[in-house]
């Protein structure tokens, strides 16, 4: 038999998927994990493998297409089978308000029914609940558990990305959906629903799955985890005057980024409790020194990490960080280049901020927020006045892991180490 | 209390029962001279003599027919096969007679007949003599089946399987009759048809029963250090099954694997995972796993003969399935 391949969720929030390009045609043969296609989700372009086994019969969506979740792609069967010659309207374009697809529930089985309610659609009478059950012949898969959870919740679970096996929305999909619909709208509303509104109020936009991502860590790491700061300001001469040495004769131009990750490794490596993660029960400290630096994006921000700098130079780095930055703009990172971070810097002084205080980024215990670098008197140690350039840094740490003291020794050394580059060998 | 080996918890059960009640007798190969081939009958040939404990020849299917018409005619038999895989001879007389009698006399004809013996794989004993059979008598409407795994159990089991008034086979293993526990000085029963949750969790739950309950047990301690709660329902009946404490425990986990030594086509373990699919439905976030033998005659080249039967790795992987982790 021959069977629709649907479009599965890729990422963990994916609920749409654009096809970049086919890696297979038509009387290919199929093995189980075979690269089907490459997929841009919310977060990253990712190789879509096959879930079936057979030959490739025909492709129904093109490259470029956006396709959503549990909608079909191409059917897989037998080499030489027929496959119905389909022009799937409803899908290239929903039609709504079309009570047809109720009437057929055949149909329903490839046909999710519209994504938004237009003005006109018939009001559900009011012993029906507003999002029906899905049939359990829905191309989306679900645990009966997840099923009966979203019902209860008043979500239609087809909106769910599902995080199991090919795509199975499972317990955890439902409750962390909830949870970041929570932040956003009250329940049992239709968040996808765009109202473009020309009212002087405004208007509304859908949440994008990167968005809600965000939303979701950052509260959760922000109201549990109890935050303090820790602000110092850095004489930046010595470093500054290295780098521009180094990159006056160097062919490579060395970031100042890679600067800060390969210093804040080092500090990390002489005070390990910083580089861990709170668990609970216990606190895990971690072997290996994985610095993320805060990107921003056209719609969010992502934090490309570079792994275990501690073992790496300032050169080695930057290359690694600049491809991962590369990466990151064109939304080609893998989630292994972008979770799990034990450290986080985020930098705004190319936008002439001062000084600020950031989020931590969950599993680390800390973030360090640098500012703009600028040109200011200081007192030196001869009681004369002198123009220096001050880098304001902010530490903010989870007191669950890191006590102040603590959190203050690691800064300091951090300090020490960028006013004296040359410490980093002692 | 007194911490004393499966194989001794029996001999109390068998010595109780047959002091309490003179029409309990034991009859089968090796059971009264050599004290028993596991020695489970030690000393009860000196203590009841040779009418109540009785030596046969090597017939499997006729000593356990003679038993099946003692119990007809009012006594109260324990045949004592000296394993399941020898019981084979005697399925038509379990099957076609035991299982049938009451039924098929309107009531008139009690069977209050246990058959023991040790079931399972062993070790180094190849294809003919490492087989698990419950299947085969708990395929059987008309009989009981006890598996107990722990001497507590065991003791506890076979004394409610000598008065109960129908057939009842009780699965023991080779290897578990000198596995320790406590169990109490003061008289007690274990009811058939009751499960044993041994261990609470609250991320998994395990079916299991019988011998492989060491090896989920073992496998819980290991999942803990990972932070996952295995809640551990020990079947110990097999026939009626306690289905109510499976779905309670489920209904709390979400998840379950059902871990069994016997083969996994049509067996014990096969039923209960579809019980807990189509029962618990609503309440399941993942599917129902089983970890059985592999589905072939046991190997003899020992290394060959463990991978064929579940393992702590293999119970392990299973859990990791329904909760979604690892690849």
């Amino acid at each position: 038999m021959a069977e629709r391949i649907p479009m599965i969720a890729l990422s963990p929030t994916m609920e749409e998927g654009r096809i970049v390009s086919w890696k297979v045609k038509p009387g290919d043969p199929i093995k189980s994990g075979t690269i089907l296609c490459e997929v841009e989700t919310d977060k990253a372009t990712m190789e879509y493998e096959s879930p079936r086994e057979g030959t490739l019969l025909k492709l129904i969506r093109k490259e470029g297409e956006s396709v959503k979740v549990g909608e079909p792609i191409a059917w897989i069967g037998k080499l030489g089978e027929q496959v119905p010659d389909e022009t799937e309207p409803s899908q290239q374009t929903p039609v709504f308000n079309q009570p047809v697809e109720v009437k057929k529930p055949l149909e329903r089985t490839e046909v999710l029914p519209p994504e938004t309610t237009p003005e006109k659609a018939p009001i559900p009478a009011m012993d029906q609940p507003l999002n029906p059950p899905v049939s359990p012949r829905s191309s989306t898969r679900s645990s009966p558990l997840a099923r009966k959870l979203a019902t209860e919740l008043g979500i239609d679970i087809r909106r769910i990305p599902g995080s199991g096996p090919f795509g199975r929305v499972i317990k955890r999909d439902v409750l962390r959906f909830q949870e970041s619909l929570g932040q956003i709208r009250p329940q049992k509303e239709d968040f996808s629903v765009v109202t473009p509104s020309p009212s002087p109020l405004g208007r509304e936009i859908p949440v994008s799955g990167m968005r809600a991502t965000i939303a979701k860590r950052l509260s959760e790491s922000f109201f549990t985890a109890p935050h303090y700061f820790l602000r110092v300001a850095v004489q930046m001469d010595a470093l500054l005057d290295a780098r521009a040495r180094y990159n006056a004769s160097g062919t490579q131009k060395l970031s100042l980024n890679a600067f800060f990750i390969k210093l804040a490794a080092e500090a990390l490596r002489k005070h390990p409790q910083i580089n861990s993660t709170w668990k609970g029960t216990t606190i895990q400290i971690h072997g290996s020194i994985d610095i993320g630096l805060a990107v921003a994006l056209p719609d969010g921000l992502i934090t490309p990490i570079v792994r275990n700098c501690a073992e790496k130079g300032i050169v080695e780095i930057d290359r690694e960080l600049s491809g991962l930055i590369e990466k990151a703009k064109k939304g080609g990172l893998k989630p292994e280049e972008y979770t799990n971070a034990t450290f986080t810097i985020s930098n705004l002084g190319s936008f002439g901020i001062e000084e600020f205080t950031a989020i931590i980024n969950p599993p680390g215990s800390a973030i360090l927020a640098l500012g703009e670098i600028r040109k200011e008197p200081v007192v030196t140690d001869q009681d004369e006045i002198a123009v220096r350039r001050i880098l304001r840094m902010t530490l903010s740490c989870d007191h669950r892991t890191i006590d102040g003291a603590v959190g203050a020794a690691f800064l300091k050394e951090l300090k020490d180490m960028m006013e004296d580059p040359f410490r980093i060998l002692l | 209390m007194p911490v004393i080996t499966y194989r001794e918890a029996l001999n109390q059960a068998l010595d109780e029962e047959m002091a309490r009640d003179e029409s309990v007798f034991l009859i089968g190969e090796e059971v009264g001279e050599y004290n028993g081939a596991y020695k489970v009958s030690k000393g009860l040939l000196d203590k009841y003599g040779p009418r109540r404990v009785i030596d046969t020849p090597i017939t499997e299917l006729g000593f356990t027919g003679i038993g099946v018409g003692a119990a007809m005619a009012g006594l109260r038999p324990v045949v004592e096969w000296m394993t399941h895989n020898f019981a084979l001879l005697a399925l038509d007389q379990v099957v076609n007679n035991a299982a049938k009698m009451r039924y098929m006399s309107g009531g008139q004809f009690k069977l209050p007949i246990v058959f023991r013996g040790p079931n399972g794989p062993a070790e180094y004993l190849a294809a003919q003599h490492s087989q698990a059979l419950q299947t085969y008598w708990a395929h059987v409407p008309g009989i009981k089946v006890v598996a107990p795994a722990t001497p507590y159990d065991a003791k506890g089991l076979l004394k409610s399987a000598i008065r109960d008034d129908n057939p009842v086979v009780v699965l023991e293993g080779e290897l578990m009759y000198s596995w320790k526990g406590e169990v109490p000085e003061e008289e007690y029963l274990v009811p058939i048809g009751k499960a044993d949750v041994k261990r609470e969790g609250t991320d998994v739950t395990i079916v299991t029963y019988s011998k492989p309950l060491k090896v989920v047990q073992e496998a819980a301690d290991l999942l803990a250090q990972e932070g996952i709660q295995v809640e551990i329902v020990d079947l110990r009946t097999l026939r009626p099954l306690d289905e109510e404490t499976v779905y309670r425990s489920v209904g709390k986990t979400n998840r379950a694997v059902v871990v069994d030594e016997s083969w996994p086509v049509v067996s014990v373990g096969s039923y209960v995972a579809w019980l807990i699919s189509k029962n618990c439905f609503d309440v399941l976030d993942a599917q129902v796993e089983l970890v059985a033998s592999e589905d072939i005659p046991m190997p003899y080249n020992h290394a060959l003969e463990l991978a064929a039967q579940p393992s702590v790795s293999k119970v392990i992987t299973a859990v990791k399935k329904v909760l979604y982790l690892g690849e």
